[in-house]
């Protein structure tokens, strides 16, 4: 592997790190979009998603992170002892002061032996905790770093943000490459200043800036992204087997892999925004796990986070022949996605908050 | 506040820890310093798979303070696959669809809140067994 490269902002590892386990989690209660438009618009909006992920009244980021973390443990299949760094990416951490970390930390028998902390950025934590899981792990500091990527987002009611905030996530452990089902070539970061989305302390709900979250925000950073990690790494579309991007609706995504020269076969996999709404944090993570479900060895990965802010990290992954052994260990994302109850309005208005007895 | 209280139980919460008679091979959850059975001292820390079943279960509409927010909700005993028979909260299914012998596994979940600015509580409960997925999390676990 090489050093870093600051002419081209690539960023690689001296020794070979990939993911040496995946864990996807999806709650089971589903709203349809059609019922969000029913409820404030007598049906005549059209809804950006078929459906979305709710979480339970018992859940939160940190019960869903453990699943998620035990999930990418039982793939792995290493000793938790091991791990020297938990890291959670969210904007729905459960405590303002008091890190959802050190719960998942202690819940998988990482304790005491590791670092433990909570990251925001917008809907890129996930990525950026993982980003810095690849470092700490290339460094040589860690032999595992575990990074999760969760979110039970809010959405304010009647908002265009309420067809879309969703519940999910994902955690990768990052380790050595030859334990690895997916080596990390390198990732790359552009980031700006760019208020397209904020929630302010103590603000329930977050804010944004309506169409402004398109073009100067989602896909300026995204394709900046994409085409630098692809140019430093001297790829084109056409050389990558799947593509995953951060995806907020299913337009959003599907016209930034049309624009980059990817096709419909390459994102299917990963493009799982129709069906469980925009899970935030753990967005293009997720959608990683639904590809790494059903890749084969040798298969080359483009993954794109974005987060409002505004910021994407890119990766440019290759699996590895260990996927066909530890696929089976845990359960696929689409048995989550297929575990499902549907809610009506009142219920998930309940569910989150939005009413109370 | 009882935050001590919690504390103190966390390894039991969060990973089914309890013992095993090195005498006899009972095993117990909790945790026991003397066996149940033979009366010797337990030095044996175990890990509980997470699996059982439904041994008995009942619909509270009423709840105790601190649990309204998750009424009505389904309190089981489960018999683990290891033997220990405990109390645990059933999620992620209706009362209706309950039954006495129903395949189940352990999960993490919320179990209250020390109103709006204490601590939340987090602890097992348990679910249907429906993903496929026989691998426990005690496998995973340290």
């Amino acid at each position: 592997m090489q050093h870093t490269q600051p002419s081209t902002g690539l960023m690689q590892t001296t020794q070979t790190v990939g993911i040496v386990g995946y864990g996807a989690y999806v709650p089971r209660y589903r709203i349809r979009g059609e019922a969000i438009s029913q409820m404030w618009t007598a049906g005549n909006s059209r809804s950006p998603v078929e459906e979305k992920s709710v979480n339970g009244v018992d859940e939160d980021v940190v019960t869903m992170s453990i699943e998620a973390a035990r999930n990418a443990l039982k793939r792995a299949r290493i000793d938790p002892r091991h791990i020297r760094a938990v890291w959670v990416g969210s904007e729905s951490h459960p405590y303002a002061v008091k890190p959802t970390s050190t719960i998942v930390a202690e819940a998988i028998g990482a304790v005491p032996n590791t670092q433990a902390a909570d990251w925001e950025f917008a809907c890129k934590a996930g990525t950026e905790a993982m980003q810095a899981a690849v470092g700490f792990v290339g460094s040589g500091m860690a032999r595992y770093a575990l990074s999760i990527g969760m979110d039970t987002a809010q959405g304010r009611p009647r908002d265009a943000l309420e067809y879309t905030a969703a519940a999910g996530g994902a955690a990768m452990l990052l380790g050595p490459g030859d334990e690895s089902v997916a080596v990390i070539n390198g990732s790359y970061s552009f980031v700006t200043d760019t208020p397209d989305f904020w929630r302010r302390e103590h603000a329930v709900y977050p804010s944004h800036g309506d169409r402004f979250t398109g073009e100067p925000a989602y896909f300026r950073h995204v394709t900046g992204a994409a085409n630098a990690i692809m140019a430093a790494m001297g790829m084109t579309a056409a050389d990558y087997d799947w593509a995953v991007f951060h995806q907020p609706n299913v337009k959003f995504p599907r016209r930034v892999a049309a624009e980059l020269g990817f096709t419909e076969r390459q994102t299917r996999p990963g493009l799982l925004a129709g069906c469980i709404g925009n899970t935030y944090s753990g967005s293009c993570m997720i959608g990683l796990t639904g590809i790494l479900d059903v890749a084969r060895p040798g298969d080359r990965i483009l993954m794109v986070s974005y987060g409002s802010g505004a910021g994407s990290d890119a990766f440019d992954l290759t699996v590895t022949d260990g996927i066909e052994y530890a696929r089976a260990r845990a359960p696929r994302t689409s048995q989550y996605i297929q575990r499902r109850t549907e809610i009506d309005y009142a219920t998930y208005a309940s569910y989150r908050g939005k009413i109370r007895a | 506040m009882q935050i001590a209280k919690h504390w103190r139980l966390t390894q039991q919460r969060y990973g089914l820890v309890g013992t095993t008679c090195t005498s006899c091979g009972n095993p117990h959850f909790p945790a026991r310093e003397r066996c149940l059975r033979c009366g010797e001292p337990v030095t044996e820390v175990t890990h509980f798979s997470g699996f059982g079943e439904v041994f008995s279960y009942t619909v509270v509409y009423h709840p105790p303070a601190g649990f309204e927010f998750n009424a009505p909700y389904v309190l089981a005993l489960i018999q683990l696959d290891e033997g220990p028979l405990l109390t645990a909260q059933l999620t992620d299914v209706a009362p209706d669809e309950v039954h006495i012998g129903m395949n189940v596994e352990m999960v993490t979940r919320k179990l209250r809140e020390e109103g709006p600015e204490g601590i939340i509580v987090y602890g097992y409960k348990f679910r249907p067994v429906e993903l496929g997925d026989r691998v426990s999390f005690s496998d995973v676990s340290g």
